[in-house]
């Protein structure tokens, strides 16, 4: 089963922790996590459960038809204040527990001082074909 | 078996079969079918002439082909079960093989996957890999390609600016998959020069070696991106940085400058200086004039502003900004970097920060974070 664990940076329940954008963190603190992320993938390379992961950038913006012969419309950049994803990781697991389990492992990425930052991450599973055999 | 002379071969295979009345088209999908045939066959069977194996293994392929669309349509065929003795190979058809796959009504992302199939020699599998994306769409991409580019003459004179732009491309996607894409630009590029003898191709080439002369230093633990001041040069390839000197020298005492010359100069500059603080700032800035001169490009300008703040100082480097569009990809990054270096803390943090935002990269985007994250430590202490 496939499942898509989404990164925000911004949106979503409230923070549990404020653990600062990472500028405001020591160089050596912005290594570790980077360094977490890149093993956490490679580990799950290994046990056969890495699908892909990609980053989006902050920039960007909503785009809509509006109409024959007209241009799309365009709104951006993007409010401060509305929900906006960071980026992704799928996964292929056996289980809703499995892919909670290591979302919560991702989500302990060492933040200032080492410590976990607890970010929210969100957990979605992919709709499958149908199955061959429904009976 | 040695992938990379299977590789080299491909260019001729297509040319013997185009020789011999086959379409562009059909010939590169045979050749294609029988390099593919050849990579499974040949670790456990080689053949004693490769070449003369893969002409009638993509022959006999394009006849079948061939036979298979006139039974479809209905139509005799006209092309022989045996390939004919064609002409002797003429050493252009390579040439104009780039020249074709590189055509000016290709899109980039076309005319790069068309070039490294069929002047490469790389497979469908090896180029979407290269690419991440699916087998099946990069071998749409490369029909779709040939069949804007069919009924194109083979034996006119293309357009070099387009080769050398499209060749500047793959070497810049660098590597992914299992194929090393920088050194495959640089093999072509090779290759294109010996062809042609063209100044700006030589450029081309000396550009590549002496980028990829540093490439070993340029990342560090974790995939971390190393700034060219703080590199270790004692891991630059100084065979690959004396090959490139000689060639641009070479090149640059033909007298027709051109853009790749200027840059394989700046980057030859670079190459030479033993340290980050020897680096020859004054001449490099007169290259940035030469290469502005060039090409008037507003990237230019702003590396340009880069080097002004090298040889005179930050504020002349922010003075060298004026006029330029801060909507530009780095924009916030150098300017950060200058003000940092006129000693304005808290402005040079904002503008990393705000760089880091901008950032098309994640290795980009994580080493501005970090630069963010050293000056405001600065301002901590």
């Amino acid at each position: 089963m496939k499942y898509l664990i989404l990164k925000h940076y911004r949106g979503g329940p409230a923070p549990v922790v404020d653990y600062g954008t990472m500028d405001t963190w020591t160089p050596e603190e912005v290594d570790a996590h980077v360094q977490f992320m890149r093993d956490f993938a490679a580990r799950l390379e290994e046990t056969g459960e890495f699908v892909e992961g990609q980053a989006l950038s902050p920039e960007g913006a909503f785009v809509r038809y509006d109409g024959e012969g007209r241009p799309p419309v365009t709104d951006g950049p993007f409010a401060e204040t509305k929900d906006l994803i960071a980026g992704w990781m799928v996964i292929d697991v056996d289980s809703w527990d499995r892919a909670v389990q290591l979302a919560g492992e991702l989500s302990a990425a060492p933040g200032p001082g080492g410590k976990p930052i607890h970010e929210w991450l969100e957990v979605r599973p992919f709709l499958a074909e149908p199955p061959t055999v429904t009976e | 078996m040695n992938e990379s002379l299977l590789r080299e071969l491909v260019p001729a295979v297509i040319g013997v079969l185009v020789r011999r009345g086959a379409d562009f088209a059909s010939a590169e999908d045979a050749v294609q079918e029988a390099l593919i045939r050849a990579l499974d066959t040949w670790p456990a069977d080689p053949p004693r002439d490769p070449k003369a194996w893969l002409v009638t293994t993509a022959w006999h392929r394009f006849v079948d082909a061939a036979r298979a669309e006139a039974s479809r349509r209905g139509r005799e065929l006209a092309v022989q079960a045996e390939p004919p003795s064609g002409p002797a190979p003429a050493t252009d058809d390579t040439l104009r093989l780039y020249f074709l796959c590189a055509h000016p009504t290709l899109p980039h992302s076309s005319a790069v996957a068309l070039t490294l199939r069929a002047v490469g020699g790389l497979t469908t599998r090896q180029i979407a890999a290269a690419h991440l994306v699916p087998e099946a769409t990069m071998a749409q991409r490369i029909s779709r390609a040939k069949r804007r580019i069919a009924g194109l003459p083979l034996d006119q004179p293309g357009d070099l600016g387009t080769v050398l732009r499209v060749l500047y491309l793959v070497f810049n996607e660098g590597y992914g998959g299992d194929v090393d894409l920088a050194a495959e630009a640089i093999r072509l590029t090779r290759q294109l020069a010996a062809l042609t003898g063209e100044p700006e191709v030589a450029g081309l080439l000396a550009l590549m070696l002496l980028h990829h002369a540093r490439r070993a230093s340029r990342t560090g633990p974790g995939g971390r991106l190393v700034p060219l001041a703080e590199q270790d040069r004692s891991r630059w390839d100084t065979g690959k940085i004396a090959e490139g000197v000689a060639i641009l020298q070479a090149a640059l005492a033909r007298d027709r400058l051109g853009e790749y010359q200027a840059q394989a100069a700046i980057a030859a500059l670079h190459a030479d200086a033993r340290s980050a603080a020897e680096t020859d700032w004054v001449q490099i800035v007169e290259w940035y004039d030469e290469l502005l001169r060039l090409t008037g490009s507003p990237v230019v300008r702003l590396n340009r502003a880069v080097a002004v703040g090298e040889a005179d100082g930050p504020h002349a480097g922010l003075a060298a900004l004026d006029g330029v569009d801060p909507g530009l990809p780095r924009y916030a990054a150098v300017t950060a970097y200058l003000h940092e270096r006129a000693g304005d803390l808290p402005l040079a943090a904002e503008l990393y920060a705000e760089a880091a935002r901008a950032a098309t990269s994640v290795p980009e985007r994580d080493h501005l974070t970090r630069q963010a994250a050293r000056v405001r430590r600065l301002l901590r202490q």
